[in-house]
């Protein structure tokens, strides 16, 4: 999947809608059923912040286990593969109950108000 | 950039009719009539809870905001604005995806060349460089726009509106939206098309569907093409019919062959069938 397109669209939706004020972490969830790299999102996350409101924010990602009920035989199962097929009567008739969220849960906010300049980068030894 | 496929860069639209000078299409152009812009509001008021973790505190360290919002709400609300701005002037849009080089841009040529005096078609044309593509379309005298995603991977929603403004198809008509070739990333986009069509080639391998399922389970129909190779290629068709029925028991798999004409007509009956509810096939 798009990992860089779906960062940028997380960090623009929350830069826009809360404005100058500096977020201090977002909340994702991300199902493992859609095929979206989780590392990869926390690789270009810190790029797509960088000189944005989000710059520096932590980046928490949950990651929901996918659950299909098959409409055939009415089995309810767990299921990580992206291929979702009845372990039971081997239909892919199923209803995906959970795994294919794709969401931003939350976001913390700075208790300050005042805009925020984006955050040195960290120095690249320890002190 | 992408770590899946190294996607960066804003697309360019590009008239391919205005760049080389031909003439415009005939249908009047009213440029009023373009989809809305995707900036507005993107998320209902409503969503947003607000739940201050400290309290007695006069300046609180930080507060949570619940949004619980669909990563991709700006897309698809695009993708709404498009189905109905296609709905509003009677537009029936498809969607082609698949690898590159599967024969999409001759399955096209050969669609428009056969129905062109039945419906009306234009072409949106996505990829990420060149306008050879347009050009083979333009020359069967169809409006085409070039999309230019440069680095990009996919087609987007509001890159689909802003194509439809310069294109402004005539009412009562097909536009088809030739997808950048890539079976991955277009997969997730909602580009508010009518319908989602996959091109697939026989000398790719029986065992697509199961490679990339993602973009198989979204498709309403599945076109099977250089069926005029399969004398040539190793392609197991129990095989795929059994992968695809794992990934999307619900398509509609058509075999053609873009180049021979082999089961074109099986495409344009189920073409006709899409359209028939809101375009008039002649």
């Amino acid at each position: 999947m798009h990992e860089l397109s779906l960062t940028q669209a997380v960090v623009d939706s929350v830069a826009e809608r809360f404005g100058p004020t500096r977020v201090v972490a977002v909340s994702l969830e991300i199902g493992k059923l859609t095929g979206v790299v989780v590392d990869s999102i926390r690789f270009c996350f810190d790029l797509v912040a960088e000189g944005t409101t989000l710059a520096g924010a932590r980046l928490e990602i949950v990651e929901p286990c996918g659950r299909g009920h098959c409409r055939v035989c009415s089995h309810t199962f767990d299921v990580d593969d992206p291929i979702v097929l009845c372990p039971s009567c081997g239909s892919a008739n199923v209803e995906v109950l959970s795994g294919r969220e794709l969401r931003i849960l939350s976001v913390e906010l700075s208790g300050e108000e005042r805009p925020c300049a984006p955050r040195a980068a960290a120095p690249a030894t320890p002190e | 950039m992408c770590a899946t496929c190294g996607c960066s860069g804003d697309a360019r639209i590009i008239d391919a009719a205005a760049n080389t000078g031909a003439p415009p299409p005939a249908h009047p152009h009213s440029h009023s009539q373009a989809p809305p812009p995707s900036h507005g509001h993107m998320h209902p008021h409503s969503q947003g809870q607000e739940h201050p973790l400290s309290h007695g505190h006069r300046n609180p360290p930080s507060r949570t905001v619940m949004l619980e919002q669909k990563v991709l709400a700006r897309n698809d609300e695009q993708a709404a604005k498009n189905r109905a701005w296609l709905a509003e002037r009677d537009l029936v849009a498809v969607n082609l995806m698949s690898s590159p080089g599967s024969g999409k841009t001759t399955l096209l040529e050969r669609t428009i060349r056969d129905l062109s005096a039945r419906v009306q078609v234009s072409v949106v044309e996505g990829d990420q460089e060149t306008t050879f593509d347009a050009e083979r379309i333009r020359a069967t005298g169809c409006p085409v726009v070039q999309i230019n995603t440069g680095a990009g991977c996919h087609l987007d929603a509001e890159m689909l509106a802003r194509a439809l403004r310069t294109l402004d198809p005539p009412t009562s008509s097909v536009v088809f939206v030739e997808n950048v070739g890539n079976l991955v990333c277009p997969a997730l986009f909602d580009l508010g098309e009518s319908a989602r069509v996959v091109v697939m080639s026989v000398t790719e391998g029986a065992d697509k569907p199961l490679k990339y399922p993602h973009m198989f389970r979204t498709a309403d129909v599945l076109l099977l093409n250089k069926t005029d190779l399969l004398p040539y290629v190793e392609f197991d068709m129990s095989r795929f019919r059994e992968y695809m029925d794992k990934v999307n028991e619900w398509v509609q798999v058509i075999q053609v062959s873009a180049t021979r004409g082999d089961g074109i007509h099986d495409w344009y009956a189920w073409l006709r069938e899409r359209v028939r509810a809101g375009v008039a096939l002649k």
